[in-house]
């Protein structure tokens, strides 16, 4: 048949569960790629450039699709971050390269992910590889978890000569990528992918190892040069209210992995949805539970839309995807009936004084409780901090800050041999991706210049933007 | 990684892309920076005879959004002091040995001044000479630039002039506004050029103001023909670099020839040096976007040469010349038709209305019924019987790879037109013509 007269169906309930879990943008076309990588202007010292966290140079990768260099324009691209196919589709370009785009203003600004994701699928669809290992130096390093910041260090110092050994607890490596990016924004296949060259350039990674339970810290201290600690965070605390043990209450990283990694026809949902939480883990929890089939998904937090930390883009998403929100609504207890959830009791709020956050602060209106019912109820009010490992390391001297672990602008601790990064050192900013990869990047150049002297030069070019 | 280093005449550059004799190459501080950022050579903006230019100096063609796809100047040699420029150039080749630094020169139709400069520049050790025979505007109407290049006498004779005192290669650049290049080029081989260079800027007017009647470039409220150049100069520099690579004389004299005219991306670059080009050389691309693009062209060469299995340059300089031929030696029996494919039809109809407005009404809208939808839109159809093979819709054909055109054998003999008329000389006469088509089984209505 005709190509253009296959159906176009963009309402959800005429796809299938498959199509649905597809990822939302299509690649581009050769065709769709060219045009509007001319579109770019390819700036002199572009501020989309200046935006990327990883510093890519993006007006040359662009310029690459338009001259037909597309394997080159994938070397630009990963020269600056290892893991740029996964950047490509989970970065929140809205308020980093995009959001910085001079035709922001006239035009509109250039689609710089999708780009860079018809780059790097390229080269990865062809099997081109970039990067060698380097001349061995004899030093050896353990990363301790095989997230976007391990996998980036390991493959950076790889690349330096490193012998490198990378710990992961779970099944598979890729951290959050593998396991908590919404397929819809990242195949698992990407991430692995990216594993896979990671491991190609020498780099050992141990699955089913958790450092800690399995080896200790002293073990690893005393068999490498330097260690590597980026364990990233850890699972949705309690909300500390009544009924949070009710069967139907679930944790919304563990509803996310299950939709990474079990058959989507498996995955049980309710019909009735209230997530906790208006983050952009929370976004995902809801806009998955609509995705497998939830009629009606409702977004419970308790100050307004305009403190909510989604992004705008997000919260945009989620009301396309019909989600709906009850802003000022505070949880006070899971109810439940024969041990599963059936309702959730809440109260109104209205907003006082600032508080430290600088936000408003949200204060109770006296009896105004009532009850939302539901048969599934997803806590997505963030992530614990990692304080299991921050005990372990504690007697090495390691510090912290506000929870997190302390660290340098060069990534490293206040222990010699150990640096850390990513999720679990980001005391503040936004918790990403593409700051984890710049962090793995980082340390690995630390350590190349503590352990042999060199990267000099990669050390000048990470240097925090 | 292939091997990108090219011999020019004895010139040697680590790549094949030179910058241009023109503002990119003005001065020591521009042809450093470009060497760092990995340009393999320069061509120094044109030293010479004394000059003041004027302002308002460019006109562009911008075309549906895109600035400057053709860029028109009025811009005379160089207005810096000459001792200043040969300081710099002595310098710039100083610090990079390795790299091609050529001086560009013009001065008036005297022996003893071509000499002198000759001798003096030579002094910098400057690589090689590549005498300006083309500007088209300002010098010129001094009896410099293309009024030299024009006449083939002069092209020989001031070449002959350089070629007794210049110890270093040197390369007679071409002006395009001439009816052949052809004889100017056989011209400087005469003269004892050691290699060429084409094509410089083409004459031309940029446009006129719809509200002021002024001209643009705009020079105080005139103006008046200045060069052409850009990528809307390429097909016309093509041509002119097949010619003169593929003329026997000097094709037997293997003076190398150095492209420009429209380079502006690794493509562009095999194109010329696929066309008998060794090194190519930019100016407009360079005035648009910088030296930085260079590093594109040098990757996007070396990868276009990894996956085509050549090591060096020398392997693929030329390649396309064999092909360069002459409409009275085309086959005459080589038939093609075009065929749509339905699949990836967006039904435009844009194939349909130039084949019926301005080619040769052989596209038919059809009910095909490929479809299960009820209101479904005629589709193009090509009678082939009908089908000249005239390429038109193809070539409107806003899809990649909708519109191909097939070759078919219609059982036409394979003959040239010069082997026709040698043979059947009666087909000059339309009777005699008609008869033939019916023999060879050609129906035209
Ligand atoms: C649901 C969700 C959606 C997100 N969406 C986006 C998005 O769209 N865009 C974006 O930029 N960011 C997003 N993020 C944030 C992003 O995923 C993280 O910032 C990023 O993954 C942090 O990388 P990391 O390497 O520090 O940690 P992680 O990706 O968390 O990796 C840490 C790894 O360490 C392992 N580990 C932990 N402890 C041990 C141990 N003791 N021994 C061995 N291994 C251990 C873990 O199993 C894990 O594999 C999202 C996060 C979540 C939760
Ligand atoms: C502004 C300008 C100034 C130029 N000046 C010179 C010159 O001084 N000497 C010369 O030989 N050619 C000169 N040229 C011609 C260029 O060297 C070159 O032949 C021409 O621009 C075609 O290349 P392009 O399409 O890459 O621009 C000039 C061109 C431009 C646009
Ligand atoms: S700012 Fe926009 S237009 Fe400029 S180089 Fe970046 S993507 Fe291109
Ligand atoms: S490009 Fe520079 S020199 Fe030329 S007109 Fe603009 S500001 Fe002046
Ligand atoms: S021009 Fe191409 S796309 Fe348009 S109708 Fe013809 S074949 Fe179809």
């Amino acid at each position: 048949m005709a190509e253009h007269y296959k159906p176009t169906k963009y309402k959800a309930w005429e796809l299938t569960l498959e199509e649905r879990f597809q990822e939302v943008y299509p690649p581009f076309s050769q065709r769709e790629a060219v045009l509007e990588a001319n579109r770019c202007l390819y700036c002199h010292d572009a501020p989309c450039m200046v935006a990327c966290p990883t510093g890519i140079d993006i007006p040359t990768f662009i310029r690459k699709i338009a001259t037909g260099n597309v394997k080159g324009s994938a070397k630009t691209i990963l020269e600056s971050n290892l893991m740029g196919a996964t950047c490509a589709r989970v970065c929140p370009v809205q308020v980093l390269c995009e959001g910085d785009c001079v035709l922001h203003a006239d035009e509109k600004p250039i689609a710089i992910g999708r780009l860079q994701r018809y780059a790097t699928d390229y080269a990865n669809e062809k099997g081109i590889r970039f990067f060698k290992a380097g001349q061995p130096n004899g030093k050896k390093v353990a990363v301790v978890g095989a997230g976007p910041a391990g996998l980036s260090c390991a493959g950076e110092l790889a690349k330096l000569g490193f012998s490198v050994t990378v710990y992961e607890k779970k099944v598979w490596a890729g951290g959050l990528s593998t396991y908590g990016i919404v397929v819809f924004r990242e195949p698992v296949e990407v991430s692995l992918a990216e594993v896979k060259m990671i491991e190609e350039l020498g780099v050992t990674i141990r699955n089913g190892i958790e450092i800690g339970k399995d080896l200790t810290f002293e073990e690893l201290i005393a068999e490498n040069d330097a260690i590597f600690v980026s364990i990233g965070l850890g699972n949705v605390p309690e909300m500390e209210i009544p009924g949070e043990n009710l069967e139907g209450v679930h944790d919304g990283l563990d509803f996310v992995e299950e939709t990474k990694t079990e058959a989507l026809s498996t995955i049980k949902f309710g019909h009735r949805v209230c997530v906790v939480g208006a983050g952009n883990t929370a976004i995902d929890c809801a806009t998955i539970a609509r995705r497998l089939g939830a009629e009606r998904v409702t977004m419970i937090y308790r100050r307004s839309e305009a403190e909510m930390p989604a992004y705008h883009f997000e919260y945009e998403f989620a009301l396309k995807e019909g989600v709906s929100f009850m802003f000022l609504t505070q949880p006070v207890e899971i109810l439940g009936k024969d041990g599963k959830v059936h309702g959730i009791k809440c109260v109104r709020m209205d907003l006082g004084q600032p508080d430290a956050s600088g936000r408003r602060r949200p204060v109770h209106v006296p009896n105004s409780e009532f009850v939302v019912p539901c048969d599934m109820l997803i806590k997505a009010i963030g992530q614990v901090k990692p304080e299991g490992i921050i005990a372990m390391l504690a007697p090495f001297g390691i510090e912290t800050e506000k929870g997190y672990i302390k660290v340098d602008q060069h990534n490293r601790t206040t222990h010699a041999k150990i640096f850390a990064g990513g999720d679990c050192v980001r005391s503040h900013g936004e918790a990403s991706t593409v700051m984890a990869v710049q962090d793995g990047k980082i340390a690995a150049a630390s350590i190349g210049e503590q352990l042999v002297g060199v990267a000099r030069p990669l050390a000048a070019a990470v240097s925090k933007r | 990684m292939p091997d990108l280093s090219i011999n020019f005449c004895g010139i040697k550059s680590p790549n094949p892309f030179w910058l241009a004799s023109a503002p990119p190459a003005n001065s020591g501080y521009q042809v450093q920076k470009a060497f760092e950022q990995g340009w393999g050579g320069a061509v120094w903006k044109t030293i010479g005879a004394p000059v003041l230019n004027v302002c308002n100096r460019y006109g562009t063609m911008d075309y549906k959004g895109s600035k400057i796809i053709g860029l028109n100047n009025v811009e005379l040699i160089s207005d810096r002091p000459i001792e200043l420029n040969l300081k710099e150039m002595a310098e710039a080749k100083r610090n990079f040995p390795n790299h091609a630094v050529i001086a560009s020169i013009m001065v008036e139709s005297k022996k003893e001044a071509w000499q002198e400069i000759v001798k003096r520049t030579e002094q910098t050790g400057c690589d090689g000479f590549e005498l300006n025979f083309g500007c088209p505007h300002g010098m010129s109407e001094r009896g410099m630039g293309s009024a030299m290049g024009q006449v083939p006498e002069y092209t020989r004779m001031v070449t002959e002039w350089v070629m007794e005192v210049a110890t270093i290669p040197v390369i007679v650049k071409l002006t395009p506004n001439v009816t052949d290049i052809v004889i100017p080029a056989r011209a400087a081989l005469l003269g004892g050029a050691s290699g060429l260079s084409l094509i410089n800027t083409i004459n031309s007017v940029m446009g006129v103001d719809l509200d002021t009647f002024e001209l643009q470039p705009n020079v105080g409220g005139k103006g008046g023909h200045g060069g052409y150049a850009g990528p809307a100069v390429k097909p016309i520099a093509l041509h002119l670099l097949s010619a003169v690579a593929a003329d026997p004389d000097i094709l037997k004299s293997r003076l190398p020839i150095s492209g420009m005219g429209g380079v502006e991306t690794w493509r562009d670059a095999v194109e010329f040096m696929l066309l008998g080009a060794t090194s190519v050389q930019v100016c407009t691309a360079v005035m648009h976007w910088g030296f930085r693009i260079v590093e594109d062209m040098i990757e996007g060469m070396s990868n276009w040469m990894e996956e085509k299995g050549f090591e060096t340059c020398d392997d693929f300089i030329g390649k396309s010349l064999p092909r360069v031929s002459n409409f009275g030696d085309f086959d005459l029996g080589f038939q093609s038709v075009a065929r749509i494919n339905h699949d990836k039809c967006i039904q435009c109809n844009l194939c349909y209305i130039a084949c019926n407005d301005a080619a040769h009404q052989c596209i038919d809208l059809k009910e095909l019924k490929i479809t299960d939808e009820a209101k479904e839109r005629l589709w193009p159809v090509v009678r082939e019987e009908d089908c000249v093979g005239c390429d038109l819709c193809s070539r409107v054909c806003p899809v990649d790879d909708c519109i191909t055109m097939v070759e078919i054998d219609t059982g036409r003999p394979h003959i040239t037109w010069n082997e026709l008329v040698k043979s059947k000389p009666e087909v000059l006469e339309w009777e005699e013509m008609e008869a033939y088509r019916e023999t060879a089984n050609i129906h035209i209505h």
